[in-house]
């Protein structure tokens, strides 16, 4: 299954290539109105047509990959983080103290996840500018996605504590920090990496569904959760066929996501 | 006994402690304790005085979560800010339409879910293997708005979302573990010795595999409440995942905490339950 990997690792960089040269690549700024022209089919002048208000769809394509292929990334690295913290902490002490933060991190775990979401989302404020919007949705992503993963790093953690070799080290006179920092930690890395890939579909598949329902990012900056909300305006799934693109893209993404995590699953 | 009272004291900790947290965050949102009658410019500055006198919060946070309590014990759950009802009410009407698509959703996309895991695990059949692994990794990957606006532009039964969202987790879950169980020595002995697919299946995969399948049933319910919002939403069916978002756009802190809480609580109780039932499962075949 390694061609699939690697095929999926190059649609991946290729659609962050271009979504980092979008300015280059884009015909029209994600913003700009062709007014007259507002549901134009696709062309030459714009590829994938224009919306109902007239904007270049697939400029708006570009910019929206760029920021959930951006940002969802960072999302995971602070879920990561805190998973790390967590979970590594609880693990590594032990006892009471992981008895407790894991039966914590079980409840937090049974509540629903996009309930929760929509609560602590409706806390912040909804009129705000687009890029603090788009801040505070990943930033949420990050802070509340953490607790799957501090599971497993807990029970990594647990595990490395009782390893052979840190008996070895701590028989050594090896101090708690040392112990920490020169062998759990390196030794915990391949599993957070395998949370951080994890992490990054679940959090691109959320943002599409609070950008759909109207609390990701707020417009007219583009994100795949508010060009997917495009689709709610169509009557039809045959006429307009070229309008479903975004959501190609998106499947075609979070696919190849998928498989790069599958592989890092598998030998754990 | 001890089982079961330890799951029901665990929900009783996460209500209080919801509540605790879900008073804190109603005390301290903006815009607590100021009604919009204030806005009238016909009131004059007496009456907005008396208005605010009114709805003075409490200033002590333990105090105003022990009226919280109080009133919740009584079943008064509040009065939703911007549908101007009590929220006890609301949660009557709405509840029952989505406890509906959430049981349906859930068992059809267990019974379908299951329905291919079987024959793959049993027979390794490796076409239906390959199909349902390629349409669970489709659905995997498709956000559940989505989904559901694809449903509505085809005029499926919107209901029917929640079974496409279940049935990707159980199906890979369950085929995983029946596949993993069916490779043991003792059910491959079974097996050489001419017991059929359905003995094997029955008398030793089944035994070594329900208790985690059970575990994960409980899980699927707290999925199936989750994949409710966008579908009410998207396809306009009058459940709590409706209100929620409802509330959420109108930044309505009571509802939306009340509701979260509830879904909490049935949740964790489906997850209880299937704990409990697993357990029992596990100690009847050891």
């Amino acid at each position: 299954m390694k061609w699939v990997r690697r095929a999926a690792i190059i649609f991946l960089l290729a659609v962050a290539l271009a979504c980092v040269f979008a300015e280059r690549l884009a015909p029209a700024d994600y913003a700009h109105q062709f007014r007259d022209i507002p549901d134009a089919p696709a062309s030459a002048a714009h590829w994938l047509g224009t919306d109902d208000l007239g904007r270049d769809r697939f400029s708006r394509v570009l910019h929206g990959t760029r920021i959930s292929l951006l940002l969802a990334p960072a999302a995971a690295l602070i879920a990561s983080f805190l998973a790390a913290v967590v979970g590594g902490t609880a693990g590594f002490v032990g006892g009471a103290l992981e008895r407790a933060v894991m039966s914590g991190t079980d409840l937090f775990l049974s509540l629903p996840w996009f309930f929760l979401l929509i609560t602590v989302r409706a806390l912040m404020p909804l009129n705000v500018s687009p890029i603090t919007s788009v801040i505070i949705t990943f930033a949420l992503l990050g802070c509340l996605g953490w607790a799957a993963a501090a599971r497993v790093v807990c029970a990594d953690a647990r595990s490395l504590k009782n390893s052979d070799f840190a008996l070895q080290a701590r028989a050594s006179g090896s101090s708690g920090y040392r112990l920490l920092r020169h062998h759990l930690l390196p030794n915990l890395r391949p599993v957070l990496y395998a949370q951080f890939w994890i992490s990054i579909p679940v959090f691109i598949l959320t943002e599409a569904n609070l950008g759909i329902l109207g609390l990701g990012v707020s417009e007219p900056l583009p994100s795949w959760g508010s060009l997917l909300r495009e689709l709610e305006g169509y009557s039809s799934v045959t006429s307009n066929a070229w309008q479903f693109a975004p959501l190609l893209l998106f499947i075609s993404v979070v696919s190849c996501f998928h498989l790069v995590v599958l592989d890092r699953e598998l030998p754990a | 006994m001890r089982q079961l009272a330890k799951h029901v004291a665990i929900i009783l900790v996460t209500v209080l402690l919801g509540g605790l947290l879900g008073a804190t965050l109603i005390r301290f949102a903006p815009g607590y304790g100021v009604d919009e009658q204030e806005l009238d410019a016909r009131l004059s500055a007496g009456s907005i005085e008396a208005l605010r006198r009114a709805s003075a919060p409490d200033e002590n946070l333990f105090l105003f979560y022990g009226h919280y309590l109080k009133r919740m014990v009584h079943g008064d759950l509040g009065t939703s800010r911007t549908l101007q009802r009590p929220i006890a009410q609301l949660l009557r009407e709405r509840l029952p339409d989505t406890m509906k698509s959430v049981g349906l959703g859930a068992l059809l996309g267990w019974a379908l879910g299951l329905a291919l895991a079987i024959p793959v695990a049993m027979s390794r059949a490796w076409l239906v293997d390959a199909l349902a692994s390629v349409m669970a990794g489709i659905l995997l990957c498709i956000p559940v708005a989505v989904l559901a606006l694809l449903f509505v532009l085809t005029r499926a039964p919107a209901r029917l979302v929640i079974a496409l969202i279940v049935f990707p987790k159980v199906f890979r879950y369950a085929r995983n573990l029946l596949v993993r169980s069916a490779a043991l020595p003792h059910v491959l002995t079974a097996r050489a010795k001419g017991l059929s697919h359905a003995g094997v299946f029955v008398w030793h995969v089944l035994p070594l595999a329900g208790a985690q399948l059970l575990a994960l049933a409980g899980v699927s319910v707290s999925l199936a409440f989750g994949a409710s919002i966008p579908v009410e939403v998207v396809c306009d069916l009058p459940g709590i995942g409706q209100l929620a978002w409802k509330a959420a756009l109108g930044r309505d802190l009571y509802l939306l905490i009340n509701l979260t809480m509830m879904v909490a609580v049935v949740t964790l109780a489906a997850n209880s339950a299937s704990d409990l039932l697993g357990g029992a499962f596990g100690r009847s075949e050891a």
